[in-house]
């Protein structure tokens, strides 16, 4: 029931993220494909075999500690690069105050990647809306459904290939035209129908 | 033996009670299914996406600077925090920083805008939990703010006000006057609404060992903001990765124990004051200055150095008749139909008919036409003595012809961004709203990325509100501060 | 022969009576009905204002000079909308429930006394003849949400009914007490005793009671702290969530109606209804002269702005926390100030 005020201090500690790259290069050497930074930033693309092993060291490990899930999302790279698919984990360390970001590579031909739900119980979510998106699916997630879009759409919204208008409504989504169908039914109550 | 037959007879289950999308106390547009035993929650199964209007697939497909006011219309209860989450966000990807004095007032404006919202969701909580009058008091304070918004840029929910490279507009002095002498008030005014039910019995039956979540099991189900501080987890993207000038005020953040839906309560309330202390070190402290960045690599001109504005009154455009070889691509992209003449000839303005917007003067390639300043209700003889060709301008209209080149490629296809991806996250008054963006190089994102607070929380519901009873959801869908504009995007 | 010369003057006299008689129970029925509606609409609108100036705001202030007319326009409109009723609804209940509810509180106005001999059935069983009827008003409730089809407004009508008869409990133990020391049922009687007793009104000695009725009373008449039933963050509108137009105005009309007959019982049985204390009139005897109905509707109103304005302050209970409330705290309560009276009225 009590509620104190801290003063947190501004001063950033923790690894230097490129030190947190080379740390999973030593402890998975044949998964780590490319270490990038950009802007302070650092990602380290990973293949996607033993990505819940390599987010369970990060999780787990004492030193590391990454117990933030900040985001976790998916971007479809077609035609730019070999591999279709990169699922992109934003890992934060509120102990240590450090970062860094995954990229695990999902081949289009193979959309699948195992699911990081049993680390961050907030991933449940996260993971359901790049299923939506990109058609990504998540082995071992609880309960993945469509999460943002209709539950009997068809395609998947954010892939580059996706239309930015989207289908037809009137011919493609059943909901739709099931609507229109049920509005043209009851116009006959209306007051000049 | 009877018990058991009894069982075999009449078969129990569980109320399947749907609650929203269309419900009084659901936030907008959130639907949520509950199980209930009697009157208690056995499972419960949210749906959302109601509100989904596709705002990360739009991002990708327009300009840096044209997707901004998307961003208000995500969380429209505190607009103003998520302008300045996307710029931000934008400005640490193009490598630019804004000026001190409009981070100043980026910090003010955000941090009215976390009043604002705190101000309506401690409202609508209590009206949730049956405070009816908190509710009224609470909108006084909150119009007073949207007023203080109208007064810096004409709109008072969906302001677009911070612009990527720093803000719109300096604000006028009578705003400052105006948000110091809220900034007196409103202390006393906190302490009004907690009268009413900060030490109230009811309010602390219905709030407390509500909803408890441990330090370790919020951070694990990635919430953020006040919802994460009440579990006692001292994480504040202000503090842990500072912005704007946060690092130039001193405050503290509040931090509860319990968990629970009372400690959350609290952990507000106290972030309101630290808001109002913020507001006023920055009032104290703000420098002069200029508030938009100078980058003509990145950064739109101002507005009062584009050329139509510069003497709008008084200039005339001229069509230089040696220069134009008749493309005709004036006479297309005038808006007005006020050019006229045949293929491979020389083309002619009409005068009485051209409206000085200078889309010929932009879309001319072989610099005929021109800019004759006070040339207006002259004939077109008159003008073709003064007329010089637009190279030998003077400076300043030179300057601000290539502004306005610059504004309209800016906006249309933005400008050359480095390659690369980030992602930055902002401490909105929701808790932790990030922007992922992936640049490929071109003036539109690759992929727009946004993580809203909003979202993760509604997926923590279930495990809020299991156990408990059918009252208990609707303080638990209150304590999580959801906006379902946010959430489904 | 003529019709004189058959029947015998003195019948024809007591027919004449009868006739009067009865003549004047109508007017008196008409005055209480019409004044009884009137002040319902008027209540609504005095709620209105009193809460809007508790919370910054004026209130109605649009239908006629400082919105005085709101009530007839609100009326009005209920009138014209449609009436609405679920596909899967139990019809002839739903039709009926409604009619439960407003019936059984009106009827309660019957023996309420306004003023000295102002009753319109003054019965020696008043007291309980409240409760019982109070008891079919539940079946109203309970008839709505069950009726509905509807699965907040059976949560509603659960819940509803549930408290309804609990605080009844509470609610007439508390009164036991007031029964003790007036030796009667009589709602009028229980107004002369008091006159007669030391302390003027019963609210003196009986003031444990009299906290355990207000609370019982707010609890009873669905009002907040206690609005459970209707809870509009919760279950929309409770058990007439379904209702629409004017089958939901009859249930509102009930509820304020209900309101007034709970303000009505505190006023006689623990203020003394249309009497002032001897002590009062002793000091300022010239309140002699001013019609007891008066009096009454001070101590009704200040009642019900007494609900008002808790209304205006507090949150809303639990469900399970109200039933702790009734259960465990009031009704012990009320039982101990029962016995407690009791031997006092012995050893006096």
């Amino acid at each position: 029931m009590a509620v104190t005020q801290v003063r947190l201090t501004f001063a950033p500690s923790g690894l230097a993220p490129l030190a947190i790259a080379e740390k999973i290069r030593e402890a998975f050497p044949d998964q780590v494909v490319e270490v990038v930074e950009f802007r302070d930033q650092v990602s380290v693309i990973v293949k996607k075999g033993q990505i819940v092993a390599i987010l369970r060291y990060l999780h787990d490990d004492p030193f590391l500690s990454f117990d933030h899930l900040q985001d976790l999302t998916a971007v479809d790279y077609a035609k730019k690069k070999d591999v279709r698919f990169e699922v992109v984990y934003s890992l934060y360390s509120i102990k240590y105050r450090h970062r860094i970001r995954i990229r695990a590579q999902v081949p289009e031909n193979d959309p699948k990647i195992d699911s990081v739900v049993p680390i961050w119980a907030g991933a449940n979510w996260h993971e359901r809306e790049c299923y939506d998106m990109f058609g990504i699916t998540f082995t071992g997630h609880p309960d993945l459904r469509r999460i943002l879009m209709p539950e009997d759409w068809e395609g998947y919204p954010l892939r580059k290939d996706y239309p930015l208008k989207g289908p037809d409504f009137e011919h493609d989504w059943p909901g739709f035209t099931d609507m229109v169908k049920r509005s043209r039914e009851l116009r006959e109550f209306e007051w000049e129908g | 033996m009877i018990q058991k037959e009894a069982e075999r007879i009449f078969e129990t289950r569980e109320l399947n009670v749907n609650m929203g999308p269309q419900h009084p106390a659901t936030h907008g547009v959130l639907r949520l299914v509950l199980d209930i035993d009697g009157e208690t929650i056995v499972k419960v199964t949210p749906y959302v996406g109601y509100l989904h209007r596709g705002i990360e697939k739009l991002g990708e497909n327009l300009s840096y600077f044209q997707a901004l006011p998307l961003t208000d219309r995500m969380d429209y209860v505190s607009a103003m925090s998520n302008n300045i989450g996307y710029c931000v966000a934008v400005e640490k990807l193009f490598g630019i920083d804004p000026p001190m004095r409009a981070k100043f007032i980026r910090t003010i404006v955000g941090e009215m805008s976390r009043i604002a919202n705190h101000l309506l969701w401690l409202a609508t909580h209590a009206l949730d939990i049956g405070a009816m009058t908190v509710f009224l008091y609470c909108f006084r304070e909150r119009e007073w703010i949207l007023d203080l918004f109208e007064m810096i840029c004409g709109a008072r929910l969906t302001v677009t006000y911070p612009r990527v490279g720093g803000v719109r507009n300096d604000v006028p002095q009578a705003f400052l006057d105006s948000l110091w002498k809220f900034t007196e008030e409103f202390p006393s005014r906190i302490l009004e609404y907690e009268t009413l039910i900060d030490q109230n019995r009811i309010w602390l039956q219905r709030t407390v060992g509500i909803g408890v979540i441990s330090a370790e099991e919020a951070v694990n189900w990635g919430m953020t903001g006040p919802t994460l501080r009440g579990s006692g987890v001292p994480y504040d993207v202000r503090k842990h990765m500072p912005y704007d000038a946060y690092d130039q005020v001193e405050f503290d953040v509040p931090i509860g124990t319990a968990g629970d839906t009372y400690d959350r309560y609290r952990c507000r309330m106290l972030e309101m004051r630290q808001s109002n202390s913020i507001i006023r070190q920055c009032i104290e402290k703000l420098p002069p200055g200029p508030v938009m960045a100078d980058d003509p690599k990145f950064v739109l001109p101002p507005k009062d150095k584009m050329l139509p504005i510069t003497q709008p009154t008084d200039m005339a455009y001229f069509i230089i008749e040696k220069a134009c070889k008749g493309c005709g691509m004036c006479l297309r992209a005038c808006p007005a139909k006020a050019i006229s003449g045949e293929k491979k000839k020389a083309h002619k303005i009409d005068q009485s008919q051209c409206l000085q917007c200078s889309t010929c003067f932009t879309t001319c390639k072989f610099k005929a036409l021109t800019v004759v300043p006070g040339g207006k209700g002259l004939s077109d003889e008159k003008l073709a003595e003064l007329a010089v060709a637009p190279d030998k301008l003077p400076d300043d209209i030179k300057e601000a012809q290539q502004n306005l080149t610059r504004q309209f490629d800016f906006i249309k296809k933005g400008p050359k961004v480095p390659e690369g991806e980030i992602y930055v996250a902002t401490e909105v008054p929701k808790g932790e709203l990030g922007f992922y963006f992936v640049s490929d190089g071109s003036g539109k994102p690759y992929r727009m990325r946004v993580r809203a607070p909003s979202f993760v929380h509604a997926g923590c519901l279930p495990r809020l509100c299991v156990g408990h009873l059918v009252a208990d959801v609707i303080a638990a869908i209150g304590t999580i501060d959801i906006v379902l504009g946010e959430c489904d995007r | 022969m003529n019709a004189a010369n058959i029947i015998d003057p003195a019948t024809l006299e007591g027919l004449a009576a009868f006739g009067i008689n009865v003549l004047i129970i109508i007017v008196k029925i008409a005055v209480v009905l019409a004044v009884g509606l009137l002040h319902v609409a008027y209540a609504t609108y005095f709620e209105r204002k009193v809460i809007g100036h508790m919370q910054v705001r004026l209130g109605p202030m649009r239908v006629g000079p400082h919105g005085l007319l709101q009530p007839f326009a609100d009326g009005l409109k209920l009138f014209f909308k449609e009436d609405i009723i679920p596909a899967q609804a139990d019809k002839a209940m739903f039709y009926l429930a409604p009619v439960i509810f407003m019936a059984s509180a009106m009827v309660n106005l019957s023996v309420i006394p306004y003023s000295e001999n102002f009753v319109i059935a003054d019965i020696n069983v008043g007291l309980l003849f409240i409760f019982a009827i109070a008891g079919i008003g539940v079946y109203g409730i309970f008839l709505a949400g069950w009726a509905s089809n509807s699965k907040y407004a059976f949560i509603g009508g659960l819940r509803s009914s549930a408290q309804v008869l609990s605080y009844e409990i509470a609610m007439g133990l508390s009164l036991v007490g007031v029964m003790i020391l007036a030796g009667s049922f009589n709602l009028s009687d229980i107004v002369r005793a008091q006159q007669q007793s030391v302390f003027g009104m019963y609210v003196i000695p009986q003031f444990v009671a009299f906290i355990v009725f207000t609370i019982s009373a707010v609890a009873e008449t669905n009002r907040t702290p206690f609005d459970l039933p209707e809870a509009e963050s919760e279950l929309v509108a409770g058990y007439f969530t379904e209702y629409s137009g004017f089958r939901f105005a009859l249930f509102f009309l009930g509820e304020y109606i209900a309101m007034f007959i709970i303000a009505s019982i505190s006023a006689v049985c623990f203020l003394g209804g249309w009497t002032l204390p001897w002590y009062v009139l002793k000091i300022l005897p010239f309140l002699e002269y001013v019609p007891g109905i008066v009096w009454y509707l001070i101590k009704v109103y200040a009642f019900i702005f007494f609900y008002y304005w808790i209304r205006a302050t507090v949150p809303r209970y639990r469900y399970d926390q109200l039933m702790k409330i009734g259960w465990k705290i009031l009704i012990p309560i009320a039982l101990a100030n029962i016995v407690v009276t009791g031997f006092v009225k012995l050893i006096l």
